[in-house]
């Protein structure tokens, strides 16, 4: 039992913060918890729930309120340059300078570091071959694309072998190549240098891939084990259903969610819905609620055990943080009663090209969306996704094509047209220091909404999201900024909504209740293009658009695309990985055939 | 790895990083380079407080041979153009017009008075603009009393009893306002680009978050603040450089000092700048507000307080003493005196002496904002 | 009106989050408004040509009753102020050399027998011309006492000068630097706060945020400029009250003819930053720009030395210069009372400018590329 030292070891720690109304709340509240040497330990929870405060602490950025915190055997509170010196650390938002290139931000890195030239040599070689950027080293970082910034920020981080590699959420907005890329290049470090890793994440199979899993809500630790232990929580609990033909997947899992007393959860999974019941909720209930699909015990997953851990926590504590945001408001009157009476598509695109000098970012692209269509627009970090998103919002000038959104062109449209759409970016694009209801005062004016009906509008929203109006909106949590940003998309009841990532570095907790709401806007006939990087999310789009490279490689119903992608590709992000690199392989082919 | 040699290193690297950055964006090599030369070029040319050719109407009310001898003085004056005019209502249309800056009216009985030892003229200016109202009171004097002098000699009178001022200006022998406002004009230029380059760059890397990884590294506060001086301070030296030759060679102002201590001083005044400027940004985290607190902090108080051209001796106390708290007002004291009377050694020590207090001062405090600490 | 009131509602809206977004934050309300006040003070009280203290040495070898006269009619001014009497001209070196005293006099052995004696008597004067506007003040108004003292003496009858000053009648300074401030301080941050408007929203990237919503570019432009120029005129404002009551310095023309050219004036300025603003794509780029154009701003428009001692040239390019219309206009108002048809051509500028930049900046709210 000779034990090696642990690598971090934490008693009793507490972090407070000061909340917006000026009372104090701990971020961090009384954690203990022990990481072992030479292990793979993720950290996982909702939105708030302390990781980041607890890493920033492991980093020595953050002095704890209370408790003791030992890392790699030193009192970072005490010598926190010692830590420094011997761990490293890539934050949420890994701090390239943009206006130096791939290389000299390896150089810089690496002189911090004092790592040795001839260390180094092969150190560079080694990462930039493994996350495939050996191409780029002149390339400025500002101009990489999402994913490559982050295996960038990897690469700068890893350019020495740490003691310690702490990484906070390192695959946020990252498409699932790179992120599968990225994970390779931690599993390789780990197998070659029995580096210690400590991450997290809001993937719940990249925590599957962990030793040792700590799952946080709210400052407190609810469990650790190991990814198979907390598994065991939901055994017997977890099934899936297979709907009959004819009745999309979104509307069996959308009555099994909205079932909360019986039901902990359910996604939509490769056509089928699997779902997590209630200990206490028998299997005749379930026979019930579902009386005219067949559904069937499966093999629990660590997401069922973190759904279940989380919504334990959250009944136990009353008041759901994280609650599941209501949809039936979101509704027109009622809801439903826009028929779709004229088949006309209400987004038409047609050969639309758009170049920046001699870089075509989208080529040729040509797909209709029809009214009350969830219409998802999936690709890898660069593909063209936002480009085209900022096209048909109007934002950006096509070099040539057509394109038409609710009949008109936005960019040349008269105001009121775009008085029908709603858009909801990549980042957070609200006024920071403007308060949740100072936001929404200004949306809603800028939208022409004024008087009773503003009111009305902007008191339906917050009901809708459960936002706090009081809150500066700069220091909410990702998760309400992300529901803020909604709300004010949906102030004005756009006709069409368009999404740019909505839930990127979202947990799965809060995902659910935002695709419950876009389900529900969908249904009230509401047209919803939205773009992900959650594979899984694509199950709840009508029809799917895969780009790569500014080109169309997939188009059609999720069934369709995985169909396409080859019969073993069973879920999305399979299938998704499987045509983007059958792609660039085609793509290598035209150019050398020509 | 993290003794002297590895401080070498990161210093090294941070310098580099640095100096990429300064490089990379044309913004700054545009306000770092050729901002000063065209500052010093405008300001060198464009300010002056010399009136010359000020024009002025002169009334001629008195139309006696002795009046017309007094108002041929003012001919004489290098810094009047008078114009006669029939009436004093048009000299007041003129001036209001702003086509004359003052009125000279000799009165009807200007000459029967003057006999009676009582020679009484009329001047009018505009105290909108006191500065040229000021200095045509002392041309129209002086060209009077001279005309006075001029024709008392002639009539054999005699300046009885006169009392002559035998004036000399030393340092400054032609009153050349150009020579005080050139060398100041180097202490404006150097506190502009010290504010301006520096006051975004620690804001700049908290609001893009990468001081954040950077602070996770072997890095010591010291040499980050090291690394951000030392690029601009390059570009500081060559601006030092292009303001003391255009000075010299453009505007012909004497050096008379030590050359050396000039550029001593100036770079010393430039590493105080420099560090102001960080200081601003460490202190605020924030763009908008280090913008608005370095334009605050560095140009306006160099400009009115420090003695460029408002001289420090007619402010009241409490103005003085918080002028004398500013940087910028030792280094324009030490700038003139250098430039126009030459070493004079208590002036170099003292001066240099509070502005490396000043730099050891700031590089603390800027030390200081960079603690490696997130709350 | 019912047509009209929709369009209202928007602007409306932004109006209100630019100014929201102003002075939420404690701190950015004193940084908008404490410096106003700070600085109106600071110089009003820090700048200033009128000498007060005139520091002096004297080396009086004469040590008589008629040098005695002439050194007691010095101090009684109350302008200059005896630091040193030494006994020797070489000891007048040190003094100057090292700015303790601005002049030194040296009045000779034979001073007072040269008067009786019906003769010139000449005192040396040494002036430090390291200020030289200072220095010849300062050796003036000797002249002035050496005059009054010679003619006291039954000397030449001098021509006195009787000066009168129209609209500042003791010439103070202090009267025409004041009112130019009233412009001059407001505009360097209004500039600065309308050039990191966009610039912050494009960083930010909340401006896309803005261009989806309906909200014409004219709507914008309104939306942002009306802000701006509000945070200017309380800046005036506060600049003004100063002047008037705290420095009693009369002001003899309409308050609504000021404010009609405060609002041009600053209307201009907003214009000017606001499409540097429209340009940057960042903050940085938006503040570099804005103190690129500052200084010159600020130096050629007749606030420290008057325009006309300039060189032709540069006469001519203070032409697109709003401040120097700006304090012009201000002066005119406030000291001498002007009416409209005394300065209807400061006017003109500020208008062609206002209907080159606005119109600019809104175009490139668009049309500026990312």
């Amino acid at each position: 039992m000779s034990a090696p030292d642990p690598t971090v070891a934490i008693q009793g720690l507490i972090k407070r913060f000061d909340a917006p109304d000026g009372t104090p709340f701990d971020a961090v509240d009384a954690v203990s918890l022990t990481v072992r040497a030479g292990e793979l330990t993720a950290l996982v929870g909702p939105d708030g729930a302390g990781k980041t405060s607890l890493m920033r602490m492991m980093a020595g950025l953050l002095s704890p309120d209370a408790g003791t915190l030992s890392v790699l055997g030193i009192d970072v509170r005490a010598d926190p340059q010692s830590v420094q010196d011997r761990i490293s650390y890539m934050p949420q938002r890994f701090g390239l300078y943009e206006d130096l290139s791939v290389q000299e931000n390896l150089d810089l890195y690496a002189d911090l570091h004092g790592v040795p030239q001839a260390v180094r040599r092969e150190r560079f070689g080694r990462m930039l071959e493994m996350t495939d950027m050996a191409r780029f080293t002149a390339r400025p970082a500002g101009k990489l694309s999402g994913g490559m910034k982050q295996k960038l920020g990897l690469a700068c981080t890893l350019v020495r072998s740490p003691d310690l590699l702490l990484l906070d959420e390192p695959s946020v907005g990252v498409d699932p190549l790179s992120r599968r890329d990225l994970w390779k290049i931690i599993e390789q470090l780990i197998a070659d240098e029995r580096l210690s890793v400590i991450v997290s994440t809001a993937y719940m199979d990249e925590a599957e891939r962990c030793a040792q899993v700590f799952v946080l809500n709210r400052g407190r630790l609810l469990a650790e084990g190991s990814p198979e232990a907390l598994r065991r929580r939901a055994e017997g609990l977890t099934y899936v259903a297979e709907p009959v033909a004819g009745l999309p997947p979104r509307d069996v899992q959308a009555r099994l969610i909205d079932d909360p007393g019986s039901i902990v959860d359910a996604v939509p999974k490769g056509g089928r819905i699997w779902f997590i019941r209630r200990p206490e909720t028998d299997e005749a209930a379930l026979r019930a609620l579902l009386p005219d699909t067949r559904f069937a015990p499966r093999a629990p997953e660590l997401e069922d055990a973190f759904m279940l851990l989380l919504h334990a926590h959250e009944d136990g504590d009353g008041t759901g943080g994280t609650g599941t945001p209501a949809h039936e408001a979101a509704g027109r009157d009622g809801g439903g009663d826009i028929q779709a009476d004229d088949d006309a598509p209400v987004i038409v695109v047609r050969d639309l090209v758009r170049r920046f000098g001699d870089f075509t970012a989208v080529a040729s692209t040509s797909f209709d969306v029809h009214r009350g269509e969830i219409f998802g627009l999936l690709g890898p970090n660069g593909a063209g996704k936002t480009t085209t998103f900022r096209m048909l919002c109007g934002l950006l000038p096509a070099t040539s094509g057509h394109l038409e959104v609710a009949g008109r062109d936005l960019r040349t449209a008269r105001a009121q047209a775009r008085a029908r759409i709603g858009y909801v970016s990549q980042k957070f694009a609200l006024y920071a220091n403007l308060s949740v209801r100072e936001n929404l005062d200004f949306f809603a004016g800028a939208y022409g909404l004024s008087g009773a009906r503003a009111q009305d509008r902007i008191g339906a929203v917050i009901d809708q999201f459960q936002l706090d109006p009081r809150a500066p909106s700069g220091i909410l949590p990702t998760g309400y900024k992300q529901r803020l940003a909604m709300a004010a998309g949906l102030l004005h009841e756009p006709e069409i909504l368009f999404l740019d990532e909505p839930t990127s570095g979202i947990d799965p907790l809060a995902r659910r209740a935002f695709w419950r709401t876009i389900t529900a806007l969908a249904r009230s006939g509401v047209t919803i293009v939205v773009t992900t990087h959650f594979m899984e999310e694509a199950e709840y789009c009508d029809r799917i658009a895969i780009q790569d490279a500014g080109r169309m490689l997939a188009l059609g119903t999720p069934a369709e695309v995985r169909a396409q992608a080859g019969g073993d590709a069973a879920d999305m992000n399979a299938a998704f990985i499987a045509i983007v690199e059958q792609g660039r392989v085609d793509d290598r082919q035209d150019r050398h055939a020509a | 790895m993290s003794g002297r040699s590895g401080f070498h290193t990161r210093l090294i690297a941070l310098t580099r990083k640095e100096t990429r950055q300064l490089l990379r964006d044309r913004s700054n090599l545009l306000v770092g380079l050729l901002l000063p030369f065209a500052l010093i070029l405008l300001f060198g040319y464009g300010l002056s407080f010399d009136v010359e050719n000020a024009p002025v109407a002169v009334v001629l009310e008195d139309r006696s041979p002795g009046a017309r001898d007094i108002v041929a003085g003012l001919d004489g004056s290098p810094y009047l153009a008078p114009v006669m005019v029939a009436s004093m209502a048009d000299a007041e249309a003129l001036m209001r017009a702003r086509k004359v800056d003052g009125i000279v009216r000799l009165p009807v009985d200007f000459s029967a008075a003057r006999a009676a030892g009582d020679g009484r003229v009329q001047l009018i200016v505009n105290g909108a603009d006191s500065t040229t109202a000021t200095a045509i009171e002392g041309y129209v004097n002086g060209a009077l009393q001279t005309a006075s002098l001029h024709a008392a000699d002639r009539a054999g009178v005699g300046a009885r009893g006169g009392v002559t001022l035998v004036q000399r200006t030393w340092f400054n022998e032609a009153g050349n306002s150009r020579w005080y406002l050139v060398p100041g004009l180097l202490v404006l230029v150097m506190t502009l680009i010290g504010a301006f380059l520096t006051s975004l760059l620690i804001a700049r890397e908290w609001e893009r978050g990468t001081l954040e990884s950077l602070f996770v590294t072997p890095v010591r506060p010291t040499e980050i603040v090291l690394s951000k001086l030392a690029p601009y301070a390059v570009i500081g030296a060559i601006d030092v450089v292009i303001c003391l030759i255009c000075a010299r060679f453009m505007f012909d102002v004497p050096i008379r000092g030590s050359l050396l201590l000039i550029i001593f001083a100036s770079l010393l005044y430039l590493i105080v700048s420099l560090l102001l400027g960080l200081f601003i940004s460490g202190a605020t985290r924030n763009q908008f507000a280090a913008s608005q607190m370095a334009l605050l902090a560095s140009f306006m108080p160099a400009m009115m307080l420090s003695g460029f051209v408002f001289d420090l001796r007619n402010v009241p106390l409490a103005i003085q003493i918080i002028a004398q708290a500013l940087p910028a007002t030792h280094f324009m004291q030490l700038v003139k005196t250098l430039f126009l009377a030459g070493t004079i050694w208590p002036i170099v020590i003292k001066s240099c002496a509070i502005l490396a207090a000043y730099a050891v001062l700031l590089a603390v405090l800027t030390r200081r904002t960079l603690a490696k600490r997130l709350d | 009106m019912a047509a009209f009131l929709p369009m209202l509602v928007p602007i409306l809206a932004l109006i209100r989050k630019e100014i929201l977004a102003l002075v939420k934050d404690p701190a950015n309300r004193t940084i908008l408004f404490a410096p106003a006040l700070i600085q109106a003070l600071l110089f009003g009280y820090g700048a200033t040509y009128d000498l007060t203290r005139v520091p002096y040495a004297v080396v009086d070898q004469s040590r008589s009753a008629a040098s005695g006269e002439f050194l007691a009619r010095l101090d009684g001014t109350g302008v200059f102020r005896r630091k040193a009497t030494l006994a020797s001209n070489d000891q007048i070196a040190d003094l100057v050399d090292n700015g303790d005293v601005l002049l030194a006099l040296s009045i000779p052995a034979d001073f007072e027998r040269r008067l009786s004696a019906g003769e010139t008597a000449p005192i040396q004067v040494i002036l430090d011309g390291r200020n030289s506007s200072t220095a010849g003040a300062a050796a003036g108004q000797i002249g002035t006492i050496a005059a009054d003292y010679a003619a006291s003496r039954g000397g030449a009858p001098p021509i006195v000068v009787e000066r009168r000053a129209w609209y500042n009648p003791n010439l103070e300074s202090r009267w025409t630097l004041m009112p130019a401030l009233i412009a001059a301080l407001s505009l360097m941050q209004t500039l600065l706060i309308a050039a990191l408007s966009v610039a912050r929203e494009r960083e930010q990237g909340t401006f896309d945020q803005l261009l989806v919503t309906p909200l014409t570019p004219i709507q914008i432009l309104i939306g942002k400029a009306l802000p701006s120029i509000m945070v200017g005129l309380i800046q005036s404002t506060i600049i003004l009250l100063i002047i008037r009551f705290w420095f009693q310095i009369p002001m003899n023309g309409s308050y609504g003819l000021l404010y009609l050219g405060l609002v041009s004036f600053t209307g201009a300025g907003v214009g000017l930053g606001l499409s540097i603003s429209a340009v940057s794509l960042t903050m940085q780029q938006a503040m570099l720009y804005t103190f690129l154009i500052i200084m010159p701003l600020m130096l050629l428009s007749g606030l420290l030395t008057p325009v006309h001692n300039m060189p032709e040239l540069l006469q001519i390019l203070t032409y697109i210069n709003p401040l120097r219309w700006g304090i012009d206009l201000v002066r005119r108002v406030y000291l001498e009372g002007a009416g409209f048809t005394d300065i209807w051509f400061d006017f003109v500028p500020l208008l062609v400018m206002m209907a080159v930049t606005l119109p600019l900046a809104a175009w490139l709210f668009r049309h500026r590329l990312s």
